[in-house]
This record gives structure tokens, sequence and C-alpha cells, in this order.
């Protein structure tokens, strides 16, 4: 992999440093002023920060391409606060500190396989499949004939997260939740 | 997508209306289509244009220098509707073949070329059934704003245009903005013009930008009241750069000066090299004071069409060959 290119062969989802820091492209889009150079717009994401900046490159800028590399890793256990992954190609085990996973431990079961970023080899972000389905352990059962208005009872799932579900899921029911919000989709047959 | 569907994205019908009021508009202000030539011997300097040879010859990037030298030879008032090409141009406003539009005036100015592409942009619209572009109200009178003092009010950078490159570099960088590692006062400029400036002109309605720095001079002459600055205009429109406009330059020794450093930073840069042309140079000598503009067609109709992507005004873009 080469360690620069040159502005105009920038694509989208290209991973590139810009004063120091990793980003992603999202989207680019070729500019060139009547009587000037040609540029390419781009609007890109901070690997560290999740913030979206927009940046305009000249063609024949040399634009650095950042050492990030995406691993399909498997949950293995929790070791104290960090968490436990397994390298799916090498079965190599690694540790990932709470804070890079953040809110996302709720949803996290063992053997779920999630994407693991690494930049220079660290890891810096984790990425959930979109679902998951998780099981109920603990709710209490919804007051009968109350179902027609959308009311909500909480419900404890297996990984110890408690979220809102509709008065008609019973304990040991599947549920798949949406990652991105956090939300209760739908009951899942089994 | 089968070929049907393709084509039937395409605002073909609409395109055609378009150049039909175009020619009305211009025939009926006494105006003379002029087909001008697209196989040259030289398609002109201008550092970031690239010309598609054709064995001894150019493919056109503009039609400019064929129309000044009937300027020079006596005629007052000129059009062309045709094709150039432009070689790595290619992206949703951009395409390596395309149409552009010149008109010129001998004996006029530049803002009687700004009163004509307001009236012309105007009866397309009226034409089109399309007032507005988005939120920008498309009737005349348009905003008619100095570039330096958008650079202050958008950027916060005094751009006068007797500046060198590294003073404009410092003021880019002390007002926040990136500045590029290297090049030179024209790629400083545009690199902070596109951040901070472009964005914000021809929202609501569009604007003729004028009085650009001298370093961005190419074919314009300087503005007699104030050296710094060439008489020059651009027009934005929702998002789109649509025109470029010149009181023109009538002075043989100093557009002689311009092009040889051209060529000589086209060798500096490994660029490739085109020869001057000297039946243009010849033709400014006869030439009277004059101003004139290139207009690209296709942006008029994405502005007119509410299209996003240069692919839905033309037949064919370069990708669907």
């Amino acid at each position: 992999m080469p360690s620069t290119i040159d502005a105009t062969e920038l694509k989208t989802g290209q991973k590139l440093l810009m004063d120091g820091q990793p980003y992603t492209v999202i989207e680019r889009q070729f500019v060139k002023p009547g009587k000037g150079a040609a540029f390419t717009r781009t609007k890109m994401k901070n690997l560290l920060t999740g913030r979206n900046v927009e940046n305009n490159f000249r063609s024949g800028e040399k634009i650095e391409l950042a050492d990030i590399e995406e691993k399909g890793m498997s949950f293995l256990y929790k070791e104290g606060e960090d968490f436990v992954f397994m390298d799916q190609q090498s079965y190599e085990q690694i540790t990932i500190v709470k804070d890079l996973i953040g809110d996302d431990w709720k949803w996290l079961k063992d053997n779920m396989v999630v994407f693991v970023l690494f930049w220079n080899g660290r890891a810096i972000g984790v990425t959930l499949p979109n679902f998951v389905e998780l099981r109920v352990i603990t709710s209490e059962p919804g007051v009968k004939g109350d179902t027609s208005g959308g009311a909500q009872k909480p419900a404890t799932l297996e990984t110890g997260a408690t979220i809102n579900v509709p008065l008609f899921i019973n304990e040991q029911d599947l549920l798949r939740i949406d990652t991105r919000t956090g939300e209760y989709c739908e009951r899942v047959k089994g | 997508m089968t070929e049907r569907e393709r084509i039937a994205k395409k605002k073909l019908r609409e395109r055609s209306i378009l150049n039909r009021t175009i020619r009305a508009f211009f025939d009926a202000r006494d105006f003379i289509e002029i087909e001008a030539p697209i196989l040259v011997p030289s398609p002109g300097l201008e550092l970031h244009l690239d010309a598609f040879a054709v064995e001894d010859r150019y493919l056109i990037t503009s039609p400019e220098y064929q129309m000044k030298r009937l300027l020079g030879g006596g005629m007052t008032r000129i059009y062309s509707l045709g094709k150039v090409f432009r070689r790595k141009e290619a992206g949703a406003q951009h395409n390596p073949e395309f149409t552009m539009l010149e008109w010129y005036r001998a004996g006029a100015d530049w803002t009687a070329i700004a009163d004509d592409t307001e009236a012309l942009v105007w009866q397309c619209a009226r034409t089109l059934d399309a007032p507005r572009a988005g939120r920008c109200a498309l009737e005349p009178p348009w905003l008619r704003l100095a570039v330096g003092e958008e650079c202050e009010r958008w950027g916060r950078v005094r751009v006068y245009g007797d500046e060198d490159v590294a003073t404009l570099r410092a003021r880019v960088a002390a007002a926040g903005w990136r500045v590029p590692a290297d090049g030179d006062w024209s790629d400083v400029f545009f690199g902070f013009f596109l951040d901070a400036v472009e964005p914000h002109l021809g929202q609501d309605e569009p604007v003729i930008a004028y009085d650009w720095p001298a370093p961005l001079c190419a074919l314009a002459r300087p503005k007699p009241s104030d050296a710094r600055v060439v008489e020059r205009f651009e027009v934005y429109a929702a998002g789109l750069e649509l025109c470029n406009a010149f009181g023109e330059l009538v002075d043989v020794a100093e557009q002689r000066r311009r092009l040889e450093s051209d060529r000589a930073e086209r060798h500096r840069r490994g660029l490739p090299e085109y020869p001057i042309d000297e039946k243009f140079l010849a033709g400014l000598a006869t030439m009277p004071d004059s101003a004139g503009i290139a207009l690209g067609v296709d942006r008029l109709a994405m502005l007119l069409l509410g299209a996003q992507d240069i692919r839905d005004v033309i037949a064919f873009a370069d990708d669907e060959l």
C-alpha cells in the first residue's frame, strides 16, 4: 500500500491522515474554479472523535494515507471493566478498554462478532452489527388488556442491559434490537 | 438500467428549448453567430487547462482567440454556441466535452456584459418556467459584489491583489483557514476561497463577483482606477459557477508577457507545452476596447432545470459513451 496518494485519487471510504489524525472519506466531489486549479472537495469523519469535517484538497497535493485495518473479532469475556476479543483469523486475543466500547457493552454477548478498527496496530473503534438478538432474563408481566396504546415496560436482557419493550414480551423471549438507537425492534421466534 | 430508462431521466427537450432561447436572445440584439473552429494550432496556455491533442492540432478549450481576432477584424457583436474540450475534468458539474456560450461586444465594458447575462438568464428562466433555482431568485438585478470585500466578509482575510504569496498565505493561516503545503498565489487563494467564500455566494440570488485580484488576471485588463485588480467577473448562483467575463486585455505587449510567463511556468511544472498563437497576438493590435464572456450552458441548464448532476442535462456523459 502506498503511503501517499494524489488528491485526485481520493475515493469514498479511503482512510487518510490530516494534522496527525485519521479520517475516513464520506463524500468526494471534483470542483474546479474556471481559472484555478482543480480541487477535490471532501467530507470526512475523524475516526478518533467521530466529528465530520469538510476539506478541499488541490490536485497534485500529496495526501498521507492512514494505516487503518478493520478486523472481524469475536467477544470472549469481560476482564474487570475491560473486554477481551479474539481475532477470527489469527485467534490472537486482545483486550479493549471500556472507553472504546462506551454504551455498546449493552449489546455484547459471548461469541458476538464485531468489527474492530486498528490505527497503527492500536484499536481505536469497535463497530457492532446494526441488529443483535438478545434474550429477556427478567421482566414483570404486562397488565392484561393494556396492549393497544403502545405502552411499554422495562426488561432486563442477558447482557445485563435494561431496555423498554412492549407489554406482551415475556421472560425468555428473543428480541431483535437496533444497536444504533438502542431500541427494541421486534420479537424473534425461537 | 435500459437505454430507454437512461434517456428518460435526461432533460433533453428542455435543453433544446434552452439552445433556441439563447439564439433568439442574441438574434434580437443584432449579434452574429460565429461557428468558431474546433481544431486549432494553440489551445491557450492557461496553467489549469489541459487540452486534447489531435495530430499537430488541439481541440479548443475556449473559442476566445478566434473570437477576438474577429473583433480585431472589425466585427462588433458576436457570439458562439458550441463544444469545448478540457482533459481530466469530470464530476457532478464537469464533463470533458461541454457546451460553451461566448459573446463579445466591441466598444463596451464589462458592465454591459453583466447586464446581458442578467437579461439572458432571466429570459431563459421565464421560457423554462423556472424563476427560481431552489431558494435562489433569478429575477434581475442581481447582487454585484467585489471579490476582495467578500473575502473579508466571509473569511476575515484581506486580499488586495498586490500582496505576494507569502503574505497571502500568512493572512489566510492567521484567519484560521487551512493553507496547502505548497502552491502559487492562485492555489492559496482558491483553496481559501472554496472553503470560506464560495459556499456563501449566490444562495438567495445570483451574485456577480467582480474586481478579481491581479494575479488571477487571465486575459482581463487591469482596472484603470486600481491596478491591483482586473476587470473580470464571475456569476455564482445556487452553488454553481456559471460564467467568467473580462474587460478584454488589448495591450499586445502585456498579453505577450503573460503568455511567455505561462509558457515558462508550464515548462517548469512539466505540463504540456503549447505554442503561442501569434495570429491571436497580431489581432489584438487592431482590437478595440471590448468585453466578453464565456458561459457554461450545461451549468445554466442544471441551474434552470434543478439538476444535481451534469449528466441529467446532456444526452451522453463521458462515461455513457
